[in-house]
């Protein structure tokens, strides 16, 4: 018969149909709606603009920002001439310093964190004791082992060096001709008792100063905002259902740390939405660093930002009240406070060991293994449950947080000290 | 293409190998991972202990005294922002609640971690309406909103159910 002739050609046809289909089946993940959901608000293509901040109302002019990004780097704003913001958050490593603790004048107890992104979080520190970028900005300048200066010191610095930009930006200066040197509410006994020497109107006029550096600072930060890396470039390309270009973004082991990442190993618990932080407070329980003071992370820093002198609700800021809702309806109090910490961003994390907020894990695998474990905490309640990870599943998750690398989606010249 | 002779041992058991080597290739990926499933397709395995809850935005509270529903400021509900919402509540037989206390509390079951924030009322803004401010979700999930409500001489609580993405 005519039509079994061609049956067997039929066959072999289908077969080899049916192959191709299985090996481009094979080549592409299965992912579930609820999953490819999870991605998309993990993609950067979901950050939104820039929040604005109300409590800076310099937040967004570039002239406060190009002067906040010459006092970044100004050494001369510290008591030995010798430490600017950049000395700890170095913008060739990512905005921080590669090291367990931070040395400035002196040495810190807790680690340098990213800047990087740090716009879009409420708070700011592991233990978040301030809640705006420029009230952050101010705290290393007076702290005694960071820069270890005062705010009289640098308002003469300001008169000296930066009028023109300052005056321009905020009004004329003050007449600190008759204003000691050094004066400011520090550590240092001198410092402080000059400072407590000085009228309220002049301290007040200082402090504006101090503020409005802090502003200009914090205008400057915010153009650091993270840009697209190979994940990104994944969850592109499976959104558009480009399979073929997906398989050739991240190999079949980053792919599995992906799912392991948005699955079983419960990492966007804390490490979701487009930063892979949702900027909040958990105890994961962080073993203690050595040698260091008890650290009891947000329960005293949550104290401290509420009666902190430039928070949302001080004199000093451009916020409302009504504006201020993290403050106003924050947690302020109960045992799950204690040995809460801020989890930072983990794009660009492979690149910034050491982790958590005394540097006590040197790598990832470090950071993986505890979290497998689930140890008690040294205090509170850790969130941590064990994971039953197999060795390979960690190293796929290490993996896949390693495509997270991607570079700083700002123009270069803010990434230098300028001329 | 010039055809094969079915009656060859050879081809007959080829095509047999393409075949089923097609359909082993088909096979290993779909039920390789747990749960199986197909790009594009609605998940087949769903969360067991929040699946078919009601997650209405309007409930009826336990003891069937008030009628409560909510609007999120925002819209849909984001998840990271700190947003507020407006609280409807009526008695069962639509009269509007005024000047009621209410209290808020929430948590995800099954994360056994409460809300990241401490939301409250903050203002009766007339005709059973209640601005609730200060409500964040820090993840995805299900949620679980709760409103305890006193008038004059009744209580009674209303809970909520949220799937957040």
């Amino acid at each position: 018969m005519k039509i079994k002739k061609h049956l067997s050609s039929l066959f072999i046809g289908i077969g080899i149909l049916i192959l191709i289909t299985a090996c481009s089946a094979f080549g592409q993940t299965q992912w579930s709606e609820d999953e490819l959901a999870t991605l998309q608000t993990l993609w950067i293509g979901s950050l939104p603009p820039l929040p604005v901040d109300p409590s800076n109302k310099y937040a967004d002019n570039l002239e406060a920002a190009t002067l906040g990004q010459k006092l970044f780097f100004d050494t001369r704003f510290s008591s030995n001439g010798k430490v600017a913001c950049a000395t700890c958050h170095l913008p060739d490593k990512l905005f921080q310093d590669g090291m367990p603790l931070a040395h400035g004048v002196g040495t810190t107890n807790r680690r340098t964190m990213t800047i990087i992104g740090t716009a879009y979080s409420p708070w700011f520190f592991w233990d978040g004791r301030k809640d705006s970028q420029w009230a952050q900005a101010l705290g290393p300048m007076e702290n005694p082992v960071e820069h270890g200066g005062n705010r009289t010191q640098y308002a003469h610095l300001i008169a000296e060096f930066y009028a023109d930009e300052y005056t321009a930006l905020f009004g004329p200066l003050p007449d600190l001709s008759n204003l000691p040197l050094n004066a400011g509410p520090v550590a240092d006994s001198e410092t402080a008792a000059n400072w407590q020497a000085m009228s309220s109107a002049d301290r007040a006029a200082v402090t504006q100063i101090y503020v409005n550096i802090g502003k200009s600072i914090a205008a400057y930060e915010r153009l650091l905002i993270p840009g697209e890396s190979r994940f990104d470039k994944y969850v592109e390309a499976v959104l558009n259902k480009d399979y073929q270009s997906a398989q050739d973004i991240l190999t079949p082991d980053e792919i599995a740390g992906l799912k392991l990442f948005i699955g079983q190993a419960n990492c966007t618990q804390c490490h979701n939405g487009p930063l892979f932080t949702n900027n909040g407070f958990h105890n994961t329980g962080v073993p203690d660093a050595q040698n260091l003071p008890e650290d009891f992370g947000r329960a005293v820093g949550v104290q401290r930002v509420l009666a902190d002198e430039f928070n949302c609700l001080s004199i000093y800021s451009d916020a409302q009240p009504g504006q201020c809702a993290e403050l106003n309806f924050l947690i302020a109090e109960g045992d799950q406070l204690m040995r809460q910490y801020k989890p930072p961003s983990l794009r660009n994390v492979s690149e910034r060991g050491p982790y958590m907020h005394a540097g006590q894990f040197a790598t990832l695998e470090e950071v993986l293994k505890h979290y497998n474990t689930a140890p008690e905490a040294l205090a509170g309640l850790s969130e941590l449950e064990p994971l039953n990870l197999s060795e390979k599943e960690i190293a796929e998750i290490i993996a896949f947080v390693k495509t997270l690398v991607s570079p700083i989606n700002t123009d270069p010249s803010w990434l230098t000290k300028p001329e | 293409m010039k055809q094969i002779n079915l009656k060859s041992k050879f081809a007959r058991v080829l095509l047999w190998v393409i075949i089923l080597l097609g359909g082993l290739v088909i096979a290993f990926p779909i039920f390789k991972d747990s749960p199986p499933t197909f790009i594009g397709s609605p998940t087949l395995v769903s969360d067991p202990t929040s699946d078919d809850l009601d997650y209405s935005n309007a409930q009826l509270s336990d003891n069937g005294l008030f009628n409560v529903s909510y609007t999120a400021s925002t819209g849909t509900i984001p998840i990271n922002q700190i947003h507020q919402w407006i609280l409807h509540v009526e008695t069962a037989n639509g009269q509007p609640v005024e000047n009621a206390t209410i209290a808020v509390d929430g948590d995800m079951p099954e994360h056994g971690h409460g809300l990241p924030t401490r939301p409250r009322v903050t203002r009766y803004l007339g005709e059973g309406n209640y601005l609730v401010e200060g409500i964040k979700f820090q993840m995805g999930g299900w949620w679980v909103i709760d409103f305890t409500i006193t008038t004059n001489d009744q209580t009674d609580a209303v809970h909520f159910n949220m799937q957040l993405k």
